[in-house]
């Protein structure tokens, strides 16, 4: 393995530096040369995260694009809790969760998954899968009315700012309804409580083209209104040059490539093709040149 | 008409056993053998306090109690220790098998002697001046200890259905509810499934270690024969409430689950009225449950049957 120059060390003494004169809030979500394997010494294993370095300051919106395997997914489960990695470190407001569970770390981040029927109860109704929402922070245990009078007005009004007439049907089976309006409640729950992190994961994969439009204008409008820390996964081109303000590309489970700032407001679906097609070019090259030219990329 | 009493009490006391199993069947989505080792443990635990001449009420909460340990406990086998679902309830049944005998002393015990729920209610009915003889009811007599039996598991049963079902509506219940529904959406909106479902298991079979121990009251003795069959009952009863009602809200599912348990008795009573010897009863639950299974779908399929022709 090469060592590469990180550029990362610089920033954080950087960081460190300023912290001497005055208080820097730590960053929303950092992690921290995280490295996974699944399968580990089978035929089938799979390095999905290799060294992966990533910080979302507090109001960032980051996209992840990437090619299927590439680890994406993987990285947003990782950050979620839903493995433990084998190496490397995530931190929440900076406050180490590597080992947390998945349901703890869920009181400070909102999830919506690529599958519509993950994110809801489909036996429970509307108001009841949103009432769990509701007390994401809070104990079950301790006893009370899962639903009172106050409770379903304080929900209807949140529904009614989905603007897809869901706050009449509040007493549906979560099941009957579509596969959109269903991604749009999980949306809707998950930032129901403010969240200090929001994780995306293609949630638009699974939808019919009218409900992407819609899901995606929604993810827009609740993204910029509450200023959410965002990371959103997308299989998307479109979706990575439309939205958010930094652009991450994954292959082989490293970031390849970052695109910020100027570059990513002109950014075009071309530009973001073009270093597809460059990748896979890299891909019939053997390893050391591939090496080469990604950290010409790095 | 003593025997139409005899089968509602006995319903009555049953669908306890029939709604602890709805819980884990159903809205923890589990299969949990546990229960036949819960519902016996529970008639255990009441029977021998109430040999000590602890007050009925308090022995049927023993009861409760009883079943709820042996409830957390297996849940926590499954989900704590890793031990398949299956495995985790049948090692816990198989372990109080073992544990009843040793506190039994012997295979069965008489609460002849004792206090239990229906002889205080026939002190009651006699003390209020009800005739000794039993009463006419549509003109048929029935004994009054049937009588008695049968107002005294009402409210008993009824007070703990009420209890469940508002239990459901709380943030414990939904939160129990979600996790059997869809238990990455309950750990994504930050419920602790492991410790809710064993919380589940518990409630669960802390309702059939009360049925239990209401179901000993009631034949007055405790025999560790109770431990065989008993989820096959509480399953027959789930199902003749399904086939009968379906998708409705879950009140209804409830109080569905404790019709079916009537039904079911009812069902077993005429049958030994009509003369099928007491050897047959499982034959006839077992009938009576896959009749419930297949026939509402059969019907089903023939309505939607397109006409041709």
């Amino acid at each position: 393995m090469t060592t590469h120059p990180a550029p990362e060390a610089v920033d954080m003494s950087e960081a460190f530096v300023h912290g001497a004169a005055k208080v820097v809030p730590p960053p929303t979500l950092e992690v921290r040369d995280l490295s996974h394997t699944f399968e580990r010494g089978t035929a089938n294993e799979v390095r999905a995260l290799s060294d992966v370095n990533l910080t979302l300051a507090p109001g960032d919106f980051v996209t992840v694009v990437g090619m299927n395997g590439s680890g994406k997914s993987t990285l947003l489960n990782a950050v979620a809790g839903a493995f433990l990695p084998d190496s490397g470190q995530i931190l929440l407001d900076g406050e180490d969760v590597t080992r947390q569970g998945e349901f703890r770390r869920a009181c400070h981040v909102g999830r919506v998954f690529q599958d519509p029927l993950k994110g809801t109860a489909p036996n429970l109704t509307v108001a009841e899968n949103l009432s769990l929402a509701l007390d994401r922070t809070r104990n079950p245990f301790v006893l009370r009315w899962a639903l009172t009078g106050s409770r379903r007005a304080e929900l209807r009004e949140r529904v009614r700012t989905l603007q897809l007439g869901l706050e009449d049907r509040l007493d549906t089976r979560i099941g009957m309804l579509s596969g959109g309006e269903r991604q749009a409640l999980t949306l809707l729950m998950a930032t129901l409580v403010k969240p200090s992190l929001l994780l995306l994961d293609e949630h638009t994969a699974a939808l019919d083209p009218r409900s992407v439009e819609q899901v995606v204008k929604l993810t827009e409008r609740v993204v910029s209104s509450q200023r959410l820390t965002t990371l959103m996964v997308t299989h998307s081109m479109h979706q990575a040059v439309q939205l958010g303000d930094r652009v991450l590309m994954m292959h082989r489970g490293r970031v390849v490539r970052e695109i910020r700032g100027r570059e990513k407001q002109q950014l075009r679906v071309e530009n973001l093709l073009a270093t597809f097609d460059q990748l896979r070019s890299m891909e019939l090259l053997d390893e050391s040149a591939a090496d080469m030219l990604r950290r010409l990329y790095v | 008409m003593n025997l139409l009493f005899g089968a509602l009490s006995m319903g009555l006391v049953l669908s306890l056993l029939g709604l602890g199993v709805y819980i884990s069947y159903r809205i923890l989505d589990t299969f949990d053998l546990t229960v036949d080792g819960s519902f016996a443990f529970g008639a255990v635990i009441a029977g021998v306090l109430l040999t000590r001449g602890l007050a009925s009420f308090w022995a049927s909460a023993a009861g409760f109690l009883a079943g709820m340990v042996a409830g957390a406990i297996s849940g926590a086998v499954h989900r704590r220790l890793g031990v398949s679902r299956l495995l985790s309830g049948l090692l816990v049944a198989t372990a109080l098998y073992s544990l009843d005998l040793l506190i039994m002393g012997g295979g069965d015990i008489s609460l002849a002697s004792t206090r239990t729920l229906p002889t205080q209610a026939f002190d009651l009915w006699l003390r209020f001046g009800g005739p000794e003889s039993g009463a006419r009811i549509f003109g048929i007599e029935v004994s009054a200890r049937t009588l008695a039996t049968f107002l005294s598991m009402l409210p008993a049963v009824g007070t703990a259905v009420f209890l469940v079902d508002r239990f459901f509506r709380t943030s414990l219940g939904l939160a129990m509810r979600a996790t059997g529904d869809n238990a990455q959406m309950a750990r994504s909106v930050g419920i602790d499934d492991a410790r809710v479902f064993i919380a589940g298991l518990a409630v669960s079979n802390g309702l059939v270690g009360l049925s239990g121990a209401l179901f000993a009251q009631y034949q007055g003795f405790v025999t560790i024969q109770m431990s065989v069959g008993m989820l096959v009952m509480g399953l027959a009863a789930v199902a003749i409430a399904e086939g009968v009602l379906r998708g409705r809200s879950l009140g209804a599912r409830i109080a569905g689950v404790v019709g079916g348990s009537i039904v079911l008795r009812l069902v077993v009573a005429l049958a030994l009225a009509a003369g099928l010897p007491a050897n047959t009863l499982k034959l006839v639950t077992a009938a009576l449950m896959l009749a419930v299974l297949v026939v509402p779908d059969m019907i089903r399929r023939r309505r939607l049957t397109p006409v041709t022709g």
